[in-house]
């Protein structure tokens, strides 16, 4: 829990600090739920090739983390959540969002079923207000943990065999999204295969006391695999690729907007699959089963765009010069060799195949150009490698 | 062939009796489960001292639906009035009593000016409490204003108000959200009026006279009608359970069926949809709908529980400010007290104790701290003297509503009803020296005691504070003002729905409309 002075620091740092500090040679912070977190270590094309080639380790403690307990806990995570949360047993990881009552989504997250009935819940954004007003009529309790418990990702092809060095034995054969605790320097080293890469990956969890003894040790592992630690824009670039949505850039947490029309729900962010109807209750319920009888009014798609220029909060029209819809993400993908863009449409737009254009302008010399670059909707992640879900995994 | 939809409605108070009623008359096989002994909720005539009988809660009829009168035949089920229209008493030692009879002086002292501005003011209030009064028999509007379905019952509301000209609309959109001291300051000089009219303003709730939305709260007090007088008070022959009475009849005859001392544990909910209640002895009862008298966060979070609902809705509903201010008073007496100043021929009338707006504000001011007040405000009857069944020959019943007895009393009211108790006698003594000698016996109801003994929250007399954010489509909170809950099958029909409390019957009559499939 947080110390009661906790807001006398502004700014915090995390527990691999005085290590990501001394790799940091472009010195490029910024801050991330009140924590000092790198952009870049030396240069993002190497870092994003960390990813996709050996082995990227990326400090990801400031990720928002509660520790939801009590007889309730399954009951409670049922109301909280769209999806059946029974159905993500002990030692196993979920993915899921939740709503306001209008069925807009607020955040999405991963639920982390640590042990029989109870539940660390981590997101983007601060929760505690409304997971303590969820609990109202539920014997739950719930603690905020994020500064209690620091984490790594370690992901790309090697990170398996970086860990199996590291003295994980067995690790390759953790399916995904699977959970499992090794003994770690006299304590608890919790790891978890799952990431926001869309690649063969995996997150540890550890007391932050021991954060800098996991740090070295895992960097002296992965010498011969090409470790890298890298920041968060190398993260984003692999994230675009997945396919991944990010609070706050391809959706506005519904608790945040002012403006009706700027939320989304599941089903506008491609996320029907978390939508489970047969539960008899959870927040949004009424509103999302009277959405899925009168349709949507956005869908996100994914846009293979034509061109090499990234389409930076591109407008989107359909082939009449309408405009129905705006980019919220985009780059230039080196693993699929195209430029993309994740997209917020309006109905009926954005169906599979149907080609788009996007509106784009960019800089040359100080000149702007104005590029209609067609596009077409794609469906699925635009890289996803087998090894992302191979196991046992790659281990050497 | 389809079968008879089944109903159960909790709890017997008015509005379950006539929601029941109503729905028996539209076909449905209704049950209503009262876990008192008797039915009638808060309306009730019950003996507090061998011999002395009074109306338990409510005491004074100004707000119950004509309509549901004449409908439900209640004159013919036995409701008859020992008086229908009492006259407003103030008073105040040192000052002849004031008398007042809507907008006309009876008794009392009072300038030429004072006179028409009371003309001018009465006229102009009952003017306005009629916009209020024609909201009463309406389902509340929805604000989504997706079809005319939504829009027509809101453009209603706003032609009402623009149907008053342009002259009083403007002075209707100016005070309707204003306190009631500033109106009343604005108009008349004579500190009695003021305190009687604003007595009105405050009393079952928790403002004072400076609070904000206090003059909606008069309008509101002023919206019933009796033997098609507005504003009228009645006292009922034989207490308000003659009113509760009659609706047992009126249910029996419509088919309905009433079960006492059966008390609701839990509604119980199958995949989402409410399927019947749960008694306290265990019994489950099936019922096609669900029906609620009893007050919100009863039945959504006590009975129904939060889980079964969605988080922004639950909190709301927790969040509904539900705390009783009012207490009543009860003394059994062994002859006719003697008030100074007071007329013999006013004893019967209704007596009010707030001789101007400061006492009352003082009054108040405790109560925001979790307080009593030291020196109350009081609503005093003497039913006995209309109705010679409540009292012994030659004994009285005093029948009193007393403000401000704040239900989260600071320490608790089992060491706060004595001194509360003797506060109250004081101030009674000195309007009336010699009352209590005369006292046989004396009951003091907090509003925790009228939790405890009615079931309601807070004892709040309303089921949630009448109050511009919580009334109409905000009423008890919005997703559940049109008296259907988001869970399907069960519905809300009490005070704490639109249009609100008081004896009146129309959240009952509206709910029912609701439910039989006709708006």
């Amino acid at each position: 829990m947080l110390a009661r002075d906790h807001f006398r620091q502004l700014v915090c740092e995390t527990p691999f600090h005085p290590r990501t500090a001394a790799l940091n040679q472009l010195n490029l912070w910024h801050r991330w739920r009140d924590h000092t977190v790198a952009d870049a270590y030396f240069d993002v094309g190497m870092e994003y090739n960390a990813i996709r080639n050996s082995c990227a380790v990326f400090d990801l403690s400031p990720m928002t983390k509660h520790l939801i307990t009590g007889p309730d806990a399954l009951a409670y995570m049922n109301r909280l959540v769209t999806r059946d949360v029974a159905k993500i047993k002990p030692a196993r990881v979920g993915y899921c969002v939740w709503c306001d009552d209008a069925g807009q989504v607020i955040d999405d997250g991963t639920i982390f079923h640590l042990r029989e009935g109870v539940y660390r819940l981590c997101s983007q954004e601060r929760q505690l207000d409304w997971l303590h007003s969820s609990a109202l009529g539920f014997d739950v309790r719930i603690v905020e943990e994020t500064n209690d418990v620091a984490g790594l990702a370690v992901q790309g092809p090697t990170s398996c065999a970086v860990l199996k060095s590291l003295g994980l034995a067995g690790i390759e054969t953790l399916t995904p999204f699977g959970l499992r605790s090794f003994p770690f320097a006299g304590g608890t080293l919790e790891v978890s295969r799952t990431g926001y890469t869309g690649d063969l990956g995996y997150e540890l969890w550890i007391n932050p006391e021991r954060a800098l003894q996991l740090w070295d040790a895992l960097f002296a592992a992965g010498a011969d695999h090409g470790i890298r630690a890298i920041g968060t824009l190398a993260l984003e670039m692999s994230r675009i690729e997945a396919g991944f949505i990010q609070a706050g850039v391809d959706f506005l947490p519904a608790d945040r907007a002012v403006r009706v029309d700027r939320t989304r729900s599941p089903f506008e962010l491609d996320l029907g699959r978390l939508v489970d109807f047969s539960k008899p209750n959870f927040t949004g319920r009424r509103a999302l089963l009277e959405e899925q009888h009168r349709g949507s009014r956005y869908r996100l798609v994914r846009l293979d765009v034509e061109g090499n220029k990234p389409a930076k909060d591109a407008y989107i029209y359909d082939q009449r010069r309408t405009n129905v819809g705006v980019v919220t993400s985009s780059m230039w993908s080196p693993a699929a060799k195209a430029s993309i863009a994740l997209a917020s449409v309006k109905m009926p737009w954005g169906a599979p195949g149907e080609e788009l254009a996007a509106e784009i302008y960019y800089q040359k010399e100080l000149k702007w150009n104005r590029f209609m670059a067609r596009c077409r909707v794609v469906e699925g992640a635009f890289f996803d490698p087998p090894r992302r879900r191979a196991t046992p995994a790659a281990d050497r | 062939m389809t079968e008879r939809q089944t109903v159960v409605v909790i709890g017997a108070g008015h509005n379950g009796l006539v929601c029941a009623t109503y729905l028996a008359r539209a076909g449905r096989k209704v049950l209503v489960v009262e876990a008192a002994a008797q039915p009638g909720g808060a309306a009730i005539t019950r003996e507090f001292a061998p011999g002395y009988r009074v109306s338990a809660v409510a005491h004074l009829l100004h707000l119950l639906d004509p309509v549901i009168e004449r409908e439900l035949a209640l004159a013919r089920h036995g409701l008859s009035y020992a008086r229908s229209s009492l006259v407003n008493v103030s008073l105040s030692p040192g000052r002849p009593a004031l008398s007042l009879d809507g907008g006309d002086v009876i008794a009392g002292e009072v300038s030429p000016a004072d006179r028409s501005a009371l003309q001018v003011h009465a006229a102009r209030m009952q003017k306005f409490a009629r916009v209020i009064a024609r909201q009463h028999a309406r389902v509340p509007p929805r604000l989504r204003f997706e079809s005319w379905h939504d829009v027509l019952p809101a453009a209603a509301v706003a032609l009402d108000i623009r149907l008053l000209g342009r002259k009083d609309m403007r002075e209707f959109l100016r005070i309707a959200t204003m306190n009631i001291y500033d109106v009343l300051e604005e108009q008349f000089e004579h500190a009695g009026i003021k305190g009687v009219l604003a007595l009105d303003a405050v009393l079952g709730t928790r403002l004072g006279p400076r609070s904000g939305n206090s003059v909606y709260t008069a309008l509101y007090r002023q919206s019933g009608s009796v033997n098609g007088r507005s504003g009228a008070l009645a006292l009922p022959q034989g207490g308000m359970g003659a009113v509760s009475n009659a609706l047992v009849s009126a249910a029996r005859i419509a088919g309905v069926e009433i079960r006492c001392g059966a008390q609701v544990e839990e509604i119980i909910v199958r995949e989402g949809r409410a399927t019947g209640v749960r008694l306290r002895n265990g019994e489950e009862l099936r019922a096609d709908r669900v029906v609620s008298n009893a007050d919100p966060k009863t039945t959504l979070l006590r009975l129904l529980g939060a889980r079964h609902l969605e988080t922004e809705f639950a909190r709301r509903v927790q969040q509904l400010r539900a705390v009783g201010t009012a207490a009543k008073l009860h003394l059994a007496l062994s002859g006719r007290p003697q008030f100074r100043g007071l007329p013999a021929g006013l004893l019967g009338e209704r007596l009010v104790i707030a001789p101007d707006l400061d006492y009352i504000e003082s009054a108040f001011n405790p109560a925001k701290y979790g307080e009593f007040s030291a020196q109350p405000i009081m609503e005093v009857t003497l039913p006995s003297l209309h109705d010679a069944s409540l009292a012994p020959a030659g004994h009285e019943v005093l029948s009193a509503v007393v403000q401000y007895a704040p239900y989260d009393l600071k320490g608790g009211w089992a060491a706060g009803k004595r001194p509360f108790l003797a506060a109250i006698m004081a101030v009674l003594e000195e309007h009336a020296p010699g009352i209590g000698a005369l006292v046989q016996h004396a009951e003091l109801l907090t509003p925790l005691d009228i939790e405890q003994q009615f079931g309601i929250t807070g004892g709040h007399w309303h089921h949630g504070e009448l109050a511009l954010d919580q009334f109409m489509m905000l009423r008890p909170v919005a997703g559940a003002a049109q008296y259907a809950t988001p869970v399907a099958g069960l519905y809300l029909c009490g005070a704490g729905c639109h249009p609100g409390g008081g004896i009146m019957g129309s959240a009952g009559r509206n709910a029912a409309r609701v439910i039989a499939g006709g708006r």
